[in-house]
C-alpha cells in the first residue's frame, strides 16, 4: 500500500478493502478502484512487455486511452482477454493475468530479441522471412507466437447479451461537466433526453479535479446537484458504464452497457444479462466526449512509471494513489498546472519541465509558493532507468524551432507525465463521415459545435477544441439554446451559475517530439507504445515512400492497436508531417471507424444465438412426428421429418420399409410446409400465364395443373402445383423453401408492371396442414373417413381436387402425387392439423400406414423421375434442359417470364447439359450425390467434365440404385446405344453408369391414374 | 442503417423492415420477341448504379409489402424522398427530361 | 528486377539506422503520353501493370491512382486465397492465381506473407453437403486440391469448432482446400508497386481520371486532375467505381456496387489455425498472424459507394461467429469498417475487351477478389497486350450477359469471399 493517500475527494471508499491478485499474486485494494488504480498504489509498475521488442511496459492512462495495460480478467467460461486494467473495476476477489511476457513479466524472452531492435524497423518482415520460401510456415510460426495478447476463453460463454431499441428526442454522449449540463439544459424544456457515460460514475473529468469551483461550489457538489436535477425529470435517463461505440447514418447509435462485470462473482446474477447493446435512434445528438492527453514523445519514454500528466493527476484526486514521492511533469501547456499544484499539497516532491520560453505568470505565482520547482524552456530528452523511470536528462529548447541548444541538468524522478496537450475525442463525429479540422491555435484536430447541425449533431466541450471549463459551460450553453429554438423551445438556465474559479489559459508550445540533439540516432522514442512504433519507424516509413497518412499507419502500424492510436495518432500525424514537409492538415487524419472502444461479439450478437439465432418452423404436427421418433431435416426455415427410425434401424432400413410400405400399401407425409399462395381476382389466368411457363387459360374448376416458374433469365426458380378453385380463385403451391422468395416475387411484378391485373395475394402456408397419403391403399383409408366426396376413379380424377369433410373436419382434398402413385393431398385448417394426421393414422392401421419423411419422399419421386427444384436445379438450368417442354407454353400470346431468354444464344443450344437418368452398372452400388460424370475412367487432370449426379438412391422397390443427374447433351445420348455409357468419378473412384430415361417407375402412369 | 419512411404506411420505420429492390424503372421490354439479343441482355443486367443520387426501389416486407420507391445518395446515404411507384414516376420522368 | 529485399540488406542497413534504404515506388512526374493507362492501383491494377511490363515488354506504363495507392478493396479484405470453384472456367482462373500466388514473395522480392493454412467452407444441410461433393469433385477433376469433410473429420482439424447436432444450423461437413490460405493484403499492393516502379512503371497517385477522350469508338487519352494524357490503351480495373468508369465511356456494365463490411478483433495468442467460411450462418474468419480474428460478413443489400454498411448486419455476423465458435462470444470487436464492391449478375468477374476500342475492363470481382489478384493482373495484361483474352479470361467477357452464357457460382455455393 505504498502509494495509497487518504485523499478527501478521493472517489474510492478506503472502509471497503477489497482482495484480488494480478500475475498470480495477492494484492489489497479499495471499493472504487480500477486495477489500475490499485497496481498503481500497490506499487506495481511493470503490467506488460511490448509488442515487439519485450520491452517493459507500466500503466500509462487512467481510461480507454490505455495502450499497455491490457489485462486477462477471470479463468474459465469467464476468463476475458484484452482489457486495458485502467477499465476494470476491482471487486473482491477479482485474478487478473497479465498477457504478454513469457516466461514471465520480470523477464520476457522477446526482450533478448528487442536488444537487436535495430534490425527490426518497421516493416522488416516484409523484407525477409523469404528465404527459402519453404521455410515460411516456420517463419510464420514463429512470429504468430510472438504476437497477439490475451488467450481467447476455450469454454462456451455461460453469460448472456441482449439488445434495447431506444427512440429519443436528444442523446447526450458523454457525463462529464458540459454533458451533464447539456442532458439538464435539454431535459428541462421537456425533451425526451438519454445520456450515456461510460465510467461506472457521472462526472468525467471533474471527478479528477473536484477541488476546481463552479459557480462557487465545489465541483463534485456541483455535478452532484445537476445529477440529481436529472434524476428528478422523468424525461431524462441516464447509463453508466455505458460507451457509445458507434454512430451509424441517421443517428443510429451503438452503445454497450456492462452490467455485471463489476460485481464480485457471489453478486452477479445469472438471470441477469452481462451486458446489453443499447440501439439508439436520436433525433439529435450531442456528442459531449472529451478529449485524450497526449503525451510528448521523447527518448525511452516507454519506461515503466511515465505516464499522462492528467492521468497523474486523475490517480491522486479521483483515487487518491500517488504514484510517486517525486515527480517530474514535462508540459508544452497550462493544463498540468493544477495537477501539479494538487501533488504538491498531497506531500510529493514536484519539477516541472515547461517547454515554454515564458510560463503562466499565477501559476509561476502558485508553483513558486509551493517550492515546485520549474525549468521554463526545457524539455525531457531522455528518460533514464532500468525497469522503471529513476531520472531524466534535461535539454534547453530553442525558443523559435523545436532544436536543443544546450544540455540540461539531470534531474532524478521516480514518476515522470507528460502533457503535449489535449486531442479531442472525435470518434463518433466521424464514423458517418464527418471529418474534424486541424485548430492551428488549439493544436488539435477538432469539430465545431454545430457543423453538423443539419444531421442534427452538436457537439460541447472539450471535442470543439473549448479545454477551459468555464468556456466550455458557456458554450455548451449556446450550442443547447440554439438546437432547444431549433425545435421551436426557449432554454432554461436558471439557477445554474457557469463561472469558475480557473487561472486563464496561455499558449501552448507547438512541440510533439522532443529533441534530443542526436538526430535520431538516440534512445527509442515511442509514438504508439502498444506497436512498438518509435519516431525512427515514422521517418523510414517516409524514406521509403510510404507518403500517405494511411501507408505510415499501415506500414508502421501507428494507431493499429485495441488503443486505436488515442494517444498517438495525433502525435504520429504532427511527426509524420514534419518528415514529409508538410502542414499537419495536408497530412490528415486515418479514419475514425467503430468500435470507439472493443465491444464483446456476445454484446453485438444480443438475443440472437442458439435457438434465437434464426427461427425454427414447425408443421402443427410436430408433437407426433417427435412421438413417433423422426430425425429431422431443416429444409429452409421448417424442421421436416427426415425419416421414421424404428428401433434398431439405420436411415437405409428405415427409409426402405418406408418406400415399399407406400408404394405396397399407404404411406403418409406431412406435406404442410409446402408454400401455399392464394391468388384471387378476375385477371388470375393472365396472372399465371404470365408468371408460369405453361398455359392457365384453360383449366377448369375442380381441377389442378403443375407449374413451372422461371426468372427472367429463364432459368428454372420454382415449381409447384396450381388448382383452379373457381374462374377468380386459385390456390398456388410452392417449394418449401422457395415460399417467401415466391410472394414477393409474385407481388413484385404485381406492383411494379402489371398494376392493371386485378389480383390479390395472400400467404397461407401455415394456415393449412396438409397430409399427403400416399399408396394403392390409400383411396381405401380416405373411403373411412370421407364420406361426402365420391372418391371413385371416375368422379375423382387424377389432378382434380374437391371440398368435403374428412373426418368431420371441412377439408381441401387434391388429388395429386409426387411420388406417382394414387394420392390424395388431405388439407385442412392447421389448427386440425394434428388432429386429423391421427385420424388418418388411425384409420390406415389396418393397412399398416406408414409415416414418412422427406427422404423417401426424395427415393419416389426420383423412382419417377420428378424434380426437386434446388437439388436437381442450380439457378443455370432450363425446362427444356430439364426435358420439360411439355410445361413450356411457348405459344401463350402473353411473352411469359424468361420466355425470351429461352432465345438467346447460348441458352438455346440443344447441346446443353441435360437431365436424364442414371443407372449404375453394378445395381448395389449407389452414386455419390454430387458425382461428377466424365467420358472415360481414366483420369488425368484435368478432365472435361460432362455433368454431375443430382439425386441418387437406392430404390428398395426396384431393388437397385438409380440416379438423375445432368449430362451434355444428354438426351440424345440417352437414345444411342453405344454412346451412353459415362462414369460417374466422386472421391477417386469411377463408377460406370448407363444413361437411361429418367423415369424409373411406372412411365405409363398406371398408378397414380388408379 | 437507413430510417425511412413508407410512402404507403406513412410511418418511418428501421431498415430492416424493408428489402432493396435495386434500381427503379428498369421497365420490361413490351415485345420482348422482337428484341435483339444485346438489349434483351441490357434490359436483364445491365445497371447505371450510379455514385450519387439513385432512384431506386424497397419493398416494406415486413410491413406493408408494397414497392415504392426511395431516392437516395449512394455516395452518403441521404435521402431525399420516398414515393409511391406511382408518384416517383411523374417525378423521375420530369428529372429525367430536363437532364 | 533489382531483388535487394533480403535478410543481409536488413542486417547492413540496421548497423546504418536504415538511412539507405530507397523509396519502394518511384513517385514521378505524369508525362504527357502513355502506350497504356491502368487506371486503379489496386492490387489488380498493379499487378497488371507489373506483369505487361515484366511480360509483355511494354515499358511506358502509368498507373492512375485517384486516393494512395492500395487503399480500396486491396486494404479491406480479408485476404482469404482460395481457388475451390466449381465452374471448369472460374476454378481455372482462380487456379492460376493461386500457383502464382505460391511464387509471389519470391516472384516480387516483398514477403507478401501467403500462408497456405487451408481454407474450410461448411456445409449445413444436406443440399450444403451434396454442393460440397459435387464441387470437390469438380476441384479433384481440375486438378486442384479439394477434401469433403464430415463433421468429425471437421473437428478433428478445428478442435474450437461447435459441431453439436442441436445447434439451429449444424455443421455437417465441410470442404476443405490444404493450399489456400491468407496472405498479408497490404503487402500485396506494395510488392506489385515496387515490383512494377522498378520496371519502369509510373505510379500516380492523387490523381483522379475526369473524362475519357474517345473518337471514333476508339480511346484516345484521358482526361485527369493532373491533365490530360494521350494513350491508345486503357485498362480499367475500379472495382467497386467501375460503374463511374464505364459511364465515362458511354458504357453500362451489369454491375452493382454493394458495401461489404468486416471487423477484427483484439489480438489474441494463436488459437485459430485455418480458416473458416460459413454461407450458411453468413460468416467467415481467420487469424492473423498478429493475432486478430478476422471476420467477414455478407454483403449489405442496398449499393452504396460510401464505405460503409449498416450495423444490424455486423450483429448478424458476430452471432454467426459465436454459432461456430461459441467461446469468441467473450472476444471483442476492436475495429469495423467496408469497402464497395461490384457484384456481377454470375458473382463472377468481367476481364473483357469493350465496345470501345483500346478499352478494356477488369471488373465485378464482387467479394472475392482478393484472392484473384496476381492471376487477374496476369491474364488482363495478356488482354491489353494482345487485345484478346488470354485463354483463361476468353469466358470472362461483357458478351456472356447477351448470350446467356453465364458462370453460375452463386449455385453451388462457390460464391463470396
Amino acid at each position: 500500500m505504498s502509494n495509497r493517500i487518504s485523499h478527501k475527494n478521493s472517489r474510492v471508499d478506503l472502509n471497503r478493502p477489497l482482495t484480488f491478485t494480478f500475475d498470480g499474486q495477492s494484492y489489497q485494494g479499495f471499493a472504487g478502484d480500477t486495477l489500475a488504480s490499485a497496481l498503481l498504489a500497490n506499487g506495481v509498475k511493470v503490467v506488460a512487455r511490448s509488442f515487439k521488442y519485450g520491452r517493459p511496459r507500466g500503466i500509462i492512462g487512467s481510461g480507454a486511452e490505455e495502450p499497455n495495460a491490457l489485462v486477462q480478467i477471470d479463468v474459465g467460461a469467464r476468463t476475458t482477454p484484452d482489457l486495458k486494467a485502467t477499465q476494470v473495476e476491482l471487486y473482491d476477489g477479482l485474478v487478473a493475468g497479465r498477457t504478454s511476457g513469457w516466461p514471465s513479466l520480470a523477464f520476457d524472452l522477446k526482450s533478448v530479441g528487442g536488444k537487436f531492435s535495430r534490425f527490426m524497423p518497421a516493416g522488416f518482415y516484409y523484407k525477409t522471412f523469404k528465404w527459402p520460401t519453404k521455410l515460411w510456415p516456420f517463419y510464420e510460426d514463429i512470429i504468430r507466437r510472438a504476437a497477439g495478447y490475451g488467450k481467447s476463453p476455450i469454454e462456451a460463454d455461460t453469460e448472456t447479451y441482449d439488445h434495447q431499441h431506444h427512440h429519443v428526442d436528444l442523446l447526450v454522449v458523454g457525463g462529464g461537466a458540459t454533458g451533464l449540463l447539456a442532458a439538464l439544459l435539454a431535459g428541462r424544456s421537456g425533451l425526451k433526453v438519454l445520456l450515456v457515460d461510460d465510467q461506472s460514475e457521472l462526472g468525467g473529468y471533474l471527478l479528477s479535479m473536484p477541488n476546481i469551483l463552479i459557480g462557487g461550489v465545489s465541483a463534485s457538489t456541483w455535478s452532484a446537484n445537476i445529477i440529481n436535477e436529472l434524476q428528478s425529470l422523468p424525461n431524462v435517463s441516464t447509463l453508466s458504464r455505458t460507451t457509445a461505440f458507434a454512430l451509424h447514418d441517421m443517428n443510429m447509435i451503438q452503445a454497450v452497457e456492462l452490467l455485471q462485470d463489476h460485481l464480485p462473482h457471489a453478486a452477479r446474477n445469472n438471470a441477469q444479462r452481462r451486458e446489453r447493446l443499447h440501439r439508439i435512434r436520436a433525433s439529435k445528438v450531442v456528442l459531449a466526449t472529451g478529449a485524450f492527453e497526449r503525451p510528448l514523445v521523447f527518448g525511452n519514454n516507454d519506461l515503466p512509471g511515465i505516464m499522462t500528466a492528467s492521468a497523474l493527476t486523475t490517480y491522486l484526486n479521483r483515487y487518491g494513489v500517488a504514484c510517486g514521492k517525486n515527480a517530474v511533469i514535462m508540459t508544452s501547456n497550462d493544463l498540468v498546472y493544477q495537477g501539479a499544484v494538487d501533488l504538491a499539497e498531497a506531500g510529493i516532491t514536484v519539477t516541472i519541465v515547461d517547454t515554454r520560453e515564458q510560463i503562466n505568470p499565477e501559476w509561476a505565482a502558485k508553483t513558486n509558493q509551493l517550492g515546485i520547482k520549474v525549468y521554463v524552456g526545457y524539455g525531457i530528452s531522455e528518460a533514464v532507468g532500468s525497469g522503471a523511470v529513476q531520472g531524466v536528462q534535461l535539454v534547453k529548447l530553442g525558443s523559435l524551432k523545436n532544436v536543443v541548444t544546450a544540455k540540461g541538468p539531470y534531474v532524478p524522478c521516480d514518476v515522470l507525465a507528460s502533457s503535449g496537450g489535449l486531442s479531442p475525442t472525435v470518434h463518433l463525429f466521424c464514423h458517418d463521415g464527418g471529418r474534424p479540422q486541424w485548430d492551428d491555435a488549439r493544436l488539435a484536430f477538432v469539430v465545431s459545435a454545430n457543423g453538423r447541425a443539419k444531421d442534427g449533431i452538436f457537439c460541447v466541450g472539450a471535442i470543439t477544441g473549448v479545454f477551459a471549463l468555464q468556456e466550455g459551460l458557456a458554450k455548451t450553453h449556446d450550442t443547447i439554446a440554439e438546437l432547444l429554438t431549433g425545435l421551436g423551445k426557449t432554454i432554461n438556465a436558471s439557477g445554474l451559475v457557469l463561472e469558475t474559479d480557473e487561472i486563464a489559459v496561455t499558449p501552448a508550445r507547438r512541440i510533439f517530439n522532443v529533441p534530443d540533439g542526436k538526430d535520431g540516432y538516440g534512445a527509442k522514442a515511442f509514438v504508439d507504445f502498444q506497436n512498438d512504433v518509435a519516431v525512427t519507424d515514422i521517418h523510414l516509413a517516409v524514406r521509403e515512400n510510404y507518403r500517405s497518412i494511411e501507408h505510415i499507419k499501415r506500414y508502421t502500424a501507428l494507431g493499429f492497436g485495441t488503443d486505436q492510436g488515442k494517444l498517438s495518432n495525433v502525435n504520429g500525424f504532427a511527426i509524420a508531417a514534419e518528415a514529409l514537409g508538410k502542414t499537419i492538415p495536408e497530412v490528415g487524419t486515418t479514419t475514425y471507424r467503430p468500435a470507439y472502444t472493443p465491444v464483446s461479439f456476445g454484446a453485438l450478437a444480443g438475443a440472437h444465438v442458439g435457438d434465437s439465432f434464426e427461427p425454427r418452423r414447425y408443421t402443427a404436427v410436430q408433437t407426433t412426428h417427435e412421438r413417433y421418433g423422426a430425425e429431422f431435416e431443416p429444409v429452409g426455415q421448417w424442421m421436416r421429418p427426415w425419416y421414421f427410425p424404428k428401433p434398431g434401424e439405420d436411415i437405409h432400413a428405415a427409409v426402405n420399409r418406408e418406400c415399399l410400405a407406400t408404394r405396397n400399401s399407404v404411406g403418409m407425409l406431412d406435406a404442410s410446409t409446402l408454400g401455399k399462395i392464394d391468388i384471387r381476382g378476375k385477371d388470375v389466368r393472365e396472372f399465371l400465364n404470365r408468371i408460369y411457363a405453361n398455359a392457365w387459360s384453360q383449366l377448369a374448376v375442380g381441377k389442378c395443373r403443375y407449374g413451372l416458374m422461371l426468372d427472367e433469365a429463364g432459368m428454372v426458380m420454382d415449381d409447384g402445383v396450381t388448382a383452379c378453385i373457381s374462374d377468380t380463385h386459385f390456390l398456388m403451391t410452392t417449394t418449401s423453401g422457395g415460399a417467401a422468395r415466391v410472394m414477393t416475387w409474385l407481388e413484385k411484378w404485381h406492383q411494379t408492371e402489371w398494376p392493371e391485373l386485378e389480383v390479390y395475394m395472400t400467404s397461407v402456408t401455415d394456415h393449412w396442414t396438409t397430409a399427403a397419403l400416399v399408396g394403392p391403399k390409400s383411396r381405401e383409408v380416405l373411403a373411412k373417413l370421407c364420406t361426402d366426396i365420391d372418391l371413385s376413379k371416375e368422379a375423382f380424377k387424377f389432378m382434380d381436387w374437391r371440398d368435403g369433410k374428412v373426418a368431420g373436419v371441412p377439408a381441401r382434398v387434391f388429388r395429386i402425387s409426387f411420388s406417382g402413385e394414387l394420392a390424395y393431398e388431405v388439407n385442412v385448417d392447421a389448427s386440425y392439423g394434428d388432429y386429423i394426421w391421427n385420424e388418418l393414422m388411425k384409420a390406415g392401421k389396418e393397412f399398416d400406414i406408414t409415416p414418412y419423411g422427406t427422404e423417401t419422399m426424395h427415393v419416389l419421386r426420383a423412382e419417377k423421375g420428378f424434380i426437386i427444384v434446388g437439388q436437381d436445379t442450380d439457378g443455370s438450368v432450363t425446362p427444356f434442359d430439364l426435358d420439360m417442354a411439355w410445361a413450356v407454353g411457348m405459344k401463350k400470346p402473353y411473352s411469359f417470364l424468361g420466355k425470351r431468354s429461352l432465345a438467346r444464344s447460348d441458352t438455346s443450344r440443344t447441346d446443353r447439359k441435360q437431365l436424364v437418368g442414371l443407372l449404375p452398372e453394378d445395381p448395389n452400388v449407389v452414386l455419390k450425390e454430387g458425382a461428377q460424370l466424365i467420358n472415360s475412367s481414366d483420369i488425368t487432370p484435368p478432365v472435361a467434365m460432362l455433368g454431375h449426379v443430382t439425386s441418387s438412391y437406392h430404390s428398395a422397390f426396384l431393388g437397385r440404385s438409380i440416379a438423375m443427374g445432368f449430362v451434355i447433351d444428354g438426351i440424345k445420348r440417352r437414345d444411342e446405344e453405344g454412346n451412353n455409357i459415362v462414369y460417374a468419378w466422386a472421391e477417386g473412384k469411377a463408377v460406370k453408369v448407363k444413361i437411361v430415361s429418367y423415369v424409373f417407375v411406372d412411365a405409363e402412369g398406371a398408378r397414380h391414374n388408379a | 442503417m437507413f430510417v425511412i419512411k413508407c410512402p404507403h404506411c406513412f410511418e418511418a420505420r428501421e431498415e430492416e423492415e424493408f428489402s432493396y429492390g435495386g434500381e427503379a424503372f428498369v421497365a420490361r421490354p413490351t415485345s420482348p420477341e422482337t428484341e435483339s439479343e444485346e438489349s434483351w441482355g441490357d434490359y436483364l443486367f445491365m445497371k447505371r448504379n450510379p455514385k450519387g443520387w439513385h432512384w431506386e426501389m424497397w419493398g416494406h416486407s415486413t410491413g406493408c409489402r408494397k414497392f415504392f420507391v426511395l431516392k437516395r445518395n449512394t455516395a452518403n446515404h441521404t435521402t431525399v424522398g420516398a414515393w409511391t411507384l406511382a408518384e416517383a414516376r411523374k417525378i423521375y420522368d420530369a428529372e429525367e427530361a430536363t437532364a | 528486377m533489382k531483388k535487394d529485399y533480403s535478410i543481409w540488406k536488413l542486417l547492413s542497413q540496421g548497423l546504418k539506422h536504415h538511412e539507405g534504404w530507397t523509396p519502394a515506388w518511384r513517385s514521378p512526374e505524369i508525362k504527357s503520353s502513355y502506350d497504356v493507362v491502368i487506371i486503379g492501383a489496386g492490387g489488380h491494377g498493379l499487378a497488371t501493370a507489373y506483369y505487361l511490363a515484366k511480360e509483355h515488354g511494354i515499358k511506358n506504363i502509368a498507373v492512375l491512382e485517384k486516393g494512395y495507392l492500395g487503399g480500396g478493396n486491396t486494404a479491406r479484405n480479408t485476404t482469404i486465397v482460395r481457388s475451390n470453384y466449381l465452374w471448369d472456367e472460374a476454378a481455372m482462373l482462380y487456379e492460376h492465381s493461386l500457383k502464382l500466388w505460391e511464387g509471389l514473395t519470391e516472384d516480387i522480392n516483398y514477403n507478401v506473407m501467403f500462408s497456405q493454412r487451408g481454407v474450410f467452407n461448411l456445409g449445413h444441410t444436406l443440399q450444403d453437403m451434396r454442393d460440397i461433393e459435387r464441387r470437390v469433385n469438380a476441384n479433384n477433376l481440375n486438378g486442384i486440391d479439394a477434401l469433403a469433410l464430415n463433421a468429425q473429420e471437421v473437428k478433428d482439424r478445428i478442435p474450437m469448432i461447435n459441431i453439436s447436432k442441436d445447434t439451429r444450423f449444424p455443421i455437417m461437413g465441410a470442404s476443405f482446400q490444404p493450399r489456400a490460405g491468407v496472405a498479408r493484403h497490404d503487402a500485396v499492393a506494395w510488392g506489385f508497386a515496387r515490383a512494377a516502379s522498378n520496371y519502369g512503371v509510373d505510379i500516380i497517385e492523387n490523381c483522379e481520371v475526369t473524362a475519357m477522350d474517345i473518337v471514333n469508338s476508339a480511346i484516345k487519352g484521358l482526361q485527369t486532375s493532373k491533365g490530360y494524357i494521350s494513350t491508345s490503351k486503357v485498362g480499367c480495373v475500379t472495382a467497386g467505381h467501375s460503374s463511374v468508369m464505364a459511364k465515362a465511356a458511354g458504357i453500362r456494365m451489369p454491375l452493382e456496387s454493394h458495401p461489404l463490411q468486416a471487423f477484427v478483433s483484439e489480438s489474441l495468442k494463436p488459437i485459430l489455425d485455418t480458416v473458416v467460411m460459413s454461407n450458411a450462418v453468413h460468416g467467415y474468419v481467420s487469424q492473423s498472424d498478429k493475432g486478430e480474428l478476422v471476420i467477414g460478413a455478407g454483403i449489405d443489400h442496398y449499393t452504396s459507394y460510401a464505405q460503409r454498411g449498416s450495423p444490424h448486419v455486423i450483429e448478424h455476423t458476430a452471432a454467426a461467429i459465436i454459432e461456430l465458435f461459441p467461446m469468441f462470444s467473450r472476444v471483442r470487436m476492436n475495429r469495423q469498417w467496408g469497402g464497395i464492391v461490384d457484384t456481377t449478375p454470375d458473382a463472377c468477374p468481367i476481364i473483357s475487351k469493350t465496345k470501345v476500342k483500346g478499352l478494356y475492363f477488369n471488373c465485378g470481382w464482387g467479394t472475392g477478389g482478393f484472392k484473384a489478384t496476381p492471376g487477374s493482373g496476369n491474364v488482363f495484361a495478356h488482354t491489353i497486350a494482345h487485345d484478346e483474352p488470354h485463354p483463361l479470361n476468353a469466358a470472362f467477357t461483357l458478351d456472356r450477359f447477351h448470350t446467356g452464357h453465364l458462370i453460375d457460382e452463386h449455385g453451388a455455393a462457390g460464391v463470396a469471399h
